[in-house]
C-alpha cells in the first residue's frame, strides 16, 4: 500500500471530520451555555439537508440553499427553545433530553409526510463537479470544498467568541448566568440566540453532507450517534475538543475504511470506550459536571 | 421530577385497607395480567404488552429507581432475543436453558456496558449508553453469520414446548400468553424483591442525593453498576420471551430507536412506579395500534404526546393517578 493512497485517505477523512465537526460543534455549545443535550439535533441536520435542497432547487443554485438553509433552520431552533425548551429550565436535566428526543420523532415523521420516505439525490453544485490533481492523486473538489468552508466558519466562529463583545458576553455566561442578570444582561435572549446558532450549525452540517450522501428522514440517526460519539471523545462544552474529536473520527473512519471496510463504523465507539476509560470527562472536557 | 424527602422513602406504605392490599403488589399486578387478553382487542397485542413491560419494568429499575437515563436498554433486550435464538436454531439448546443461557450472557454484555458507561455521569451517561448500544448494533450487523445481519436471526422455531411432561402447544395464543405470563411473573417478584432489599433504598439513595450516599459509605460506583446489570437482566428476560413469541429477531429491535420506545413506555406509564412499566407499555402499544389503523405516520402523533407528557404530566399516566387517590408514598 503507497503512501499517496493513504494521504488521500487522510483527506477524505478531513472531509468527513468536518461535517463531523460542524455538527458536533453546535450540539456542544448548546450544551456548554444552556446545559441541554439536544437530542433532535440529528433531526435538524436531517431537515438542514432537505431545506438546503429544498431552497437549491427553488431558487436554481446551491449556493442559495447553503446560506439559507442554515439561517431558516436556526430561526426554527428559536422557535423550538422559545416555545418549548424555555418551559424545563430549572427542571430536572433530563427533562430537555426527553423532550427533544420526543420532538425528533415529530421532526422526522413531519418530513416523512411531505417528501417521503425515500432518499432524494443531492446534486453538487455544478461549479464543484469532478476532482482536483494534487499532484499525488485525485481529490474530489466538492470535499475540499466542504473542508476549506469548514475551516472558514470556525475561524469566524473563533474570532466572534473571543474578539467581539458578544462573544464576551457569551463566554462569561457559560461561566455564571447569575452574575450575568446581575449585571444586565438578558441571558435569555442570549440562551435563544445559542439555540438558534447550534440548530443552525447542525443544518448547515446537513446542507454540506447531502452531495456526500443521498438525503433521507433517517440520515439524522447515525448522524446524531456520531456527533455524541464526537462531544463525548472531546468533552462536552469544549469547542477546542469538538475539533479534535471530530477530526480525529473521520480520520479513524477513513483510514479504517481502507484496510478493514467492515470495521469502519464500529471503530469510532471502539476509540470513544477507550478514551472513556482513560478520562472519563473527555480529551477537553472539565472534571465534575459529568464525569 | 422532585421526588419525596428521604423521611418519606423510608416510610412504611400507608396503613389502612388500600396501603395493606399494595403491600401484594406482584399478585396484584400478575391478576392484571391474567385477564389482560380478554381486555385487549387482539391476543397478539396483550402478548407484546407481556413482553414490552418486562423490558420497561427491568429499564424502571435504572431510570425510574436510580434516576440514570440510559438510551442504550436495547441492547439486552436484542442481547436477550438474540442469544435465545442462536442457542436454540444453532446449538440445539432446550428452550428453557436457551433463556437461562441468554439471560446469564446479556447480564455479562451489560457488565461491560456497565464498567464504561457508570464511569460517567449526568448527561453524559445518557449519550455513552446510547453510543455503546449502537456498537452493539453494528456488531451484530455485521457478524452476519451469527446473527443474519440485516435480514434479522431466523431459523428457529418453538412451536411445542414441554411442561413437566405436559405438552403445549406453543402456537396457540392462549397457551403462548399465558407461559410468557410466567416469565413476567418471575421477573416482578424478581423485581420487588430488589426494591424491598436494603440494596433496593441504597439505589433509591443515590438517585436523591448521591454525594450524600457516597457520604454515607455506600459504594455508589459498585452500586450504579450493580443496578445497571440488574436491570439489564431484566430487561434481557424480555428479549427472550420476545424471540420464543416471534422466531425471528429483527435486527431493529438492537437500534436506540428502541431504546427510545422503551423510555417513552416508562414515562408514559410512570417512572418509579412498580406497575407503571406495564401501563405504558400498554398505552404505548395501543396507542400505536389505534392511530395506524387510519394513518401510517403513526409516530408524528406518539412523538407529539410524548412532548406534552415531559411538559405536563411527567409522572405518567400510573403515577399521576395513583398521586390522585393518594397512595404515591407507596407507589405500587
Amino acid at each position: 500500500m503507497d503512501l499517496s493512497l493513504i494521504i488521500m485517505q487522510l483527506l477524505s477523512g478531513i472531509a468527513l471530520g468536518a461535517v463531523l465537526v460542524i455538527t458536533a460543534l453546535g450540539l456542544t455549545i448548546v450544551f456548554g451555555m444552556l446545559g441541554v443535550v439536544n437530542f433532535a439535533h440529528g433531526a435538524l441536520f436531517m431537515i438542514g439537508a432537505y431545506a438546503g435542497l429544498y431552497l437549491a432547487s427553488l431558487t436554481g443554485s446551491f449556493w442559495w440553499g447553503l446560506l439559507l438553509a442554515p439561517i431558516l433552520i436556526g430561526a426554527f431552533g428559536m422557535l423550538i427553545e422559545f416555545v418549548l425548551i424555555r418551559r424545563l429550565y430549572g427542571r430536572s436535566i433530563d427533562d430537555p433530553l426527553l423532550l427533544t428526543f420526543g420532538l425528533s420523532y415529530v421532526l422526522v415523521e413531519g418530513v416523512r409526510i411531505v417528501f417521503g420516505s425515500d432518499g432524494i439525490p443531492f446534486p453538487t453544485p455544478p461549479q464543484l463537479i469532478g476532482v482536483l490533481d494534487l499532484g499525488i492523486g485525485f481529490f474530489p473538489r466538492y470535499r475540499l470544498f466542504v473542508i476549506v468552508l469548514v475551516a472558514v466558519v470556525l475561524l469566524a466562529l473563533w474570532l466572534a467568541l473571543e474578539k467581539t463583545r458578544v462573544g464576551l458576553i457569551v463566554r462569561a455566561g457559560a461561566r455564571d448566568p447569575v452574575i450575568m442578570q446581575v449585571l444586565g444582561v438578558d441571558i435569555g435572549r442570549v440562551w435563544l440566540a445559542i439555540f438558534g446558532l447550534g440548530v443552525g450549525l447542525a443544518a448547515l452540517g446537513g446542507v454540506l453532507a447531502g452531495p456526500m450522501r443521498s438525503v433521507n428522514p433517517e440520515m439524522g440517526s447515525l448522524v446524531l450517534a456520531e456527533a455524541f460519539v464526537v462531544t463525548v471523545i472531546g468533552g462536552l462544552g469544549s469547542i477546542v475538543g469538538a475539533v479534535v474529536a471530530g477530526l480525529m473520527v473521520g480520520i479513524s473512519i477513513s483510514l479504517v475504511a481502507l484496510f478493514a471496510p467492515e470495521m469502519a463504523t464500529i471503530v469510532m465507539f471502539a476509540l470513544m470506550a477507550v478514551v472513556l476509560l482513560i478520562r472519563p470527562q473527555g480529551l477537553f472536557g472539565v472534571r465534575g459536571r459529568t464525569a | 421530577m422532585s421526588g419525596p424527602s428521604s423521611g418519606e422513602l423510608l416510610a412504611k406504605p400507608a396503613p389502612g385497607g388500600l396501603g395493606r392490599l399494595l403491600d401484594h403488589r406482584v399478585l396484584l399486578s400478575i391478576a392484571v395480567l391474567a385477564i389482560l387478553p380478554w381486555l385487549l382487542p387482539s391476543k397478539a397485542l396483550a402478548v407484546n404488552v407481556l413482553i414490552y413491560g418486562v423490558v420497561v419494568m427491568g429499564y424502571n429499575l435504572l431510570f425510574g429507581y436510580t434516576g440514570l437515563l440510559s438510551f442504550g436498554q436495547a441492547a439486552f433486550f436484542g442481547a436477550g432475543a438474540y442469544f435465545t435464538g442462536i442457542a436454540i436454531g444453532r446449538y440445539g439448546v432446550p428452550w428453557f436453558a436457551a433463556v437461562a443461557i441468554a439471560v446469564l450472557l446479556s447480564t455479562c454484555l451489560a457488565a461491560v456496558i456497565g464498567i464504561v458507561s457508570t464511569r460517567t455521569r449526568g448527561i453524559y451517561f445518557s449519550m455513552v449508553t446510547l453510543a455503546l448500544a449502537q456498537l452493539v448494533y453494528y456488531v451484530a450487523l455485521q457478524a452476519s453469520s451469527f446473527t443474519g445481519g440485516e435480514n434479522g436471526l431466523r431459523g428457529f422455531t418453538v412451536d411445542r414446548i414441554s411442561l413437566f411432561g405436559l405438552q403445549v402447544n406453543f402456537l396457540d395464543p392462549v397457551n403462548k400468553y399465558y407461559v410468557l405470563m410466567a416469565f413476567a411473573g418471575l421477573a416482578m417478584w424478581f423485581q420487588s424483591r430488589i426494591l424491598n432489599s436494603p440494596f433496593g433504598a441504597v439505589i433509591e439513595a443515590i438517585r436523591e442525593n448521591e454525594q450524600r450516599a457516597r457520604a454515607c459509605g455506600y459504594d455508589v460506583e459498585r452500586s450504579k453498576l450493580v443496578v445497571f446489570m440488574l436491570s439489564g437482566a431484566i430487561s434481557s428476560l424480555g428479549g427472550c420471551m420476545l424471540a420464543l413469541h416471534l422466531s425471528i429477531v429483527p435486527l431493529d429491535i438492537l437500534h436506540y430507536q428502541t431504546s427510545g420506545m422503551i423510555v417513552m413506555m416508562v414515562l408514559l406509564g410512570g417512572a418509579r412506579s412498580f406497575f407503571g412499566p406495564f401501563v405504558g407499555a400498554a398505552s404505548f402499544l395501543i396507542l400505536e395500534d389505534v392511530i395506524s389503523l387510519w394513518t401510517p405516520h403513526w409516530q408524528i402523533f406518539v412523538g407529539a404526546i410524548f412532548v406534552l407528557f415531559v411538559l405536563f404530566l411527567p409522572k405518567g399516566i400510573w403515577g399521576t393517578l395513583l398521586d390522585a387517590i393518594g397512595v404515591g408514598k407507596a407507589r405500587p
